[in-house]
């Protein structure tokens, strides 16, 4: 089911969450409300959700039916909390089927059914064996995915997560990532979640929309948005970059290491930091007469090679780059500055 | 020199300090509780199975207890209202709402009573109204009733208030979207999680009900053998100077109040936490 927000407001008293916001969901897609604290992407999911009421004037269209005055139980959306919003005093299985067990007598499934639903979630977010269990006997990946399989047993046409990953290990992260992404490849089931994280944005959705200050900056594909960006806002927070002045930016993997004498060096520094374990190095390098220092990664061949130490004098070559102009628009990096 | 955490005292502030605590709670608690049960049965058991038995005595226990019953169930009903109300909404007027839940509170007894006299009373507002109907609220079980409720209003709103601001409204919402209606939410999400602290807080109410005086004293009228509490018994036996009579019925509120602490103590250890929210 697509969705579809129209000139979304919402105010708080004098606070303003979302200024006139409006964004296009294609059915099927894992979207991705990306956002520094304050920038109005939780307000949208849960106007999205019925859990907050727009101001008057927007409207949410759940594939093209206006459901802006519909209660939540009533727009097919499957919601997961941030903290999950388990019920402390049921099992899990009466937490998963609760959505089923609270429908009028007329429209309740029958036991079996729902015994059998109940089957169907559990094995679906691998939780056998986990019915009887209560809330505080569950891992923090256990809980989040009987919120999941709650927020399923409805039969959903859209689910919306708010923060999934927040409150968990950077290990239990990655796999639920992962198994998400699996997850929604396989059931197809239009998917809108908020998250803090750039790189989970970028990893898991297939569109991401990038909030700031209760609007919209800019939509696009992960690639799309990280190759290029609209301002300096998106660029600076989608992965790590050097303000080189003038409006110009460049990545740290965008940089190549050279001699200081050599030629087509654009700028040279003394190294400050030098950071070899890992998966690659990482070096601050200075500037003559600058402060702010550089952020340089390079192959670990390529340091050694160079017999690069601290203290050294090492030349900058800069690959691509992004340049800023008035208005912060993009502009062509040649044309800003040198 | 031996060495002992930061964050105790030395050992002689310490055992000072509990030796206070000690003097004070025999001397303002545990004496006059004791003093109670001994002028009980200063006279022997015979004297205090008949104070218990007097008709006047009797009919002061019905009719504590019926003022009870009424008042309690109330009070539960307005303060899980109140503190839902309260709690999982936002509101303008919220905060107004909060203060007025601890004005009973604030007010002394016996000014509540005079307000109900000056609201029900043959010369009070209402009182041409109520006389065309026949009604008696002021001197009869209506106004002791209105006393007691006003009164006792806030214990069950005040023990679930910070319960469920603490709780959040979270799983209120999971409910909401997964489709169940306000009766459901409250009745499968809500109370479940705040049941502990509901006992407690109607507990406390009880309590309270039991063995109010102040306001109840201004509205009943002490009809001997029909308006009157236990607790207004107790203080007309002991004008009366039946001395072993009046602590006799007051060693019975005594009991009601060991009962109170006893079950509160049985409600804590079976959760295995506080019964109030704010410890």
């Amino acid at each position: 089911m697509s969705i579809i927000i129209e000139s979304i407001r919402k105010t708080f008293g004098t606070y303003t969450a979302l200024d006139g916001v409006s964004l296009q969901i294609p059915d099927g897609s894992l979207t991705a409300l990306l956002g520094p604290s304050g920038s109005g992407k939780t307000t949208l999911l849960r106007i999205v959700a019925g859990l907050e009421r727009a101001d008057p004037g927007g409207r949410v269209l759940l594939h093209d039916r206006d459901v802006t005055a519909v209660p939540p139980g009533r727009r097919g959306v499957g919601f997961v909390f941030q903290h999950y919003a388990l019920f402390r005093h049921m099992t899990v299985a009466r937490n998963i089927t609760f959505g089923l067990t609270v429908q009028p007598r007329s429209r309740r499934p029958p036991r079996r059914e729902i015994r059998a639903r109940l089957d169907e979630l559990l094995r679906l977010v691998r939780l056998e064996g986990f019915e009887g269990r209560r809330p505080d006997q569950l891992s923090g990946g256990q809980r989040q995915r009987v919120a999941l399989a709650r927020a399923l047993a409805i039969r959903p046409k859209v689910l919306l997560l708010d923060e999934p990953f927040g409150g968990l290990d950077a290990r239990v992260r990655k796999d639920l990532r992962r198994w998400l992404r699996r997850f929604h490849d396989e059931i197809g089931l239009t998917t809108l979640f908020v998250t803090h994280d750039q790189e989970e944005a970028l990893e898991l959705a297939d569109q991401v929309v990038v909030m700031r200050n209760a609007r919209i900056e800019q939509t696009g594909s992960p690639q799309d948005i990280y190759d290029h960006p609209g301002s300096s806002f998106v660029h600076e927070f989608l992965g790590e970059v050097n303000k080189l002045g003038d409006g110009r930016y460049v990545r740290p993997h965008e940089i190549e290491l050279r001699f200081a004498a050599e030629e087509g060096v654009h700028l040279a520094g003394r190294v400050q930091h030098l950071f070899v374990a890992g998966p690659f190095a990482r070096l601050a390098v200075v500037p003559e007469g600058a402060r702010r220092e550089i952020e340089v990664w390079a192959t670990r061949d390529k340091v050694e090679e160079m017999a690069l130490a601290r203290g050294d004098l090492v030349g900058l070559h800069f690959h691509a780059g992004h340049a800023f102009g008035p208005g912060d628009r993009a502009v062509p990096p040649e044309a800003a500055g040198q | 020199m031996t060495v002992r955490p930061v964050t105790t005292e030395a050992p002689l502030v310490r055992r000072l300090l509990i030796g206070l605590a000690l003097v004070v709670m025999v001397l303002f608690l545990l004496l006059p509780l004791a003093a109670v049960f001994v002028e009980a049965f200063r006279r022997g058991w015979e004297t205090f199975g008949a104070a218990l038995r007097d008709e006047a005595a009797l009919s002061a226990v019905r009719l504590t207890l019926v003022a009870a019953a009424i008042s309690v169930p109330l009070n539960t009903v307005f303060g899980l209202a109140a503190a839902w109300l309260v709690t999982k909404f936002r509101f303008r007027g919220r905060a107004v709402l909060v203060a007025l839940i601890d004005l009973p509170f604030a007010v002394s007894p016996v000014i509540a009573g005079l307000v109900f006299v000056l609201l029900f009373g043959a010369q009070g507002w209402f009182g041409p109204l109520l006389r065309a109907h026949d009604i008696q609220v002021i001197f009869a079980l209506p106004g002791i009733v209105l006393a007691t409720v006003f009164v006792t209003f806030p214990f069950v709103a005040r023990e679930l208030i910070p319960l469920m601001e603490s709780q959040g409204a979270d799983q209120e919402e999971a409910a909401v979207t997964l489709g169940a209606r306000g009766w459901q939410i409250l009745r499968r999400v809500t109370l479940p999680n705040i049941k502990w602290g509901l006992l407690y807080g109607v507990l406390l109410c009880n309590a309270r009900a039991m063995g109010e005086f102040g306001a109840v004293s201004v509205v009943s009228g002490h009809i001997r053998g029909r308006t009157n509490t236990l607790p207004l018994h107790v203080e007309v036996l002991y004008n009366e100077y039946q001395f072993s009579a009046a602590f006799s019925c007051a060693a019975l509120l005594a009991l009601l109040a060991l009962a109170t602490l006893g079950l509160k103590s049985a409600i804590e250890r079976f959760t295995g936490r506080p019964a109030s929210a704010r410890h």
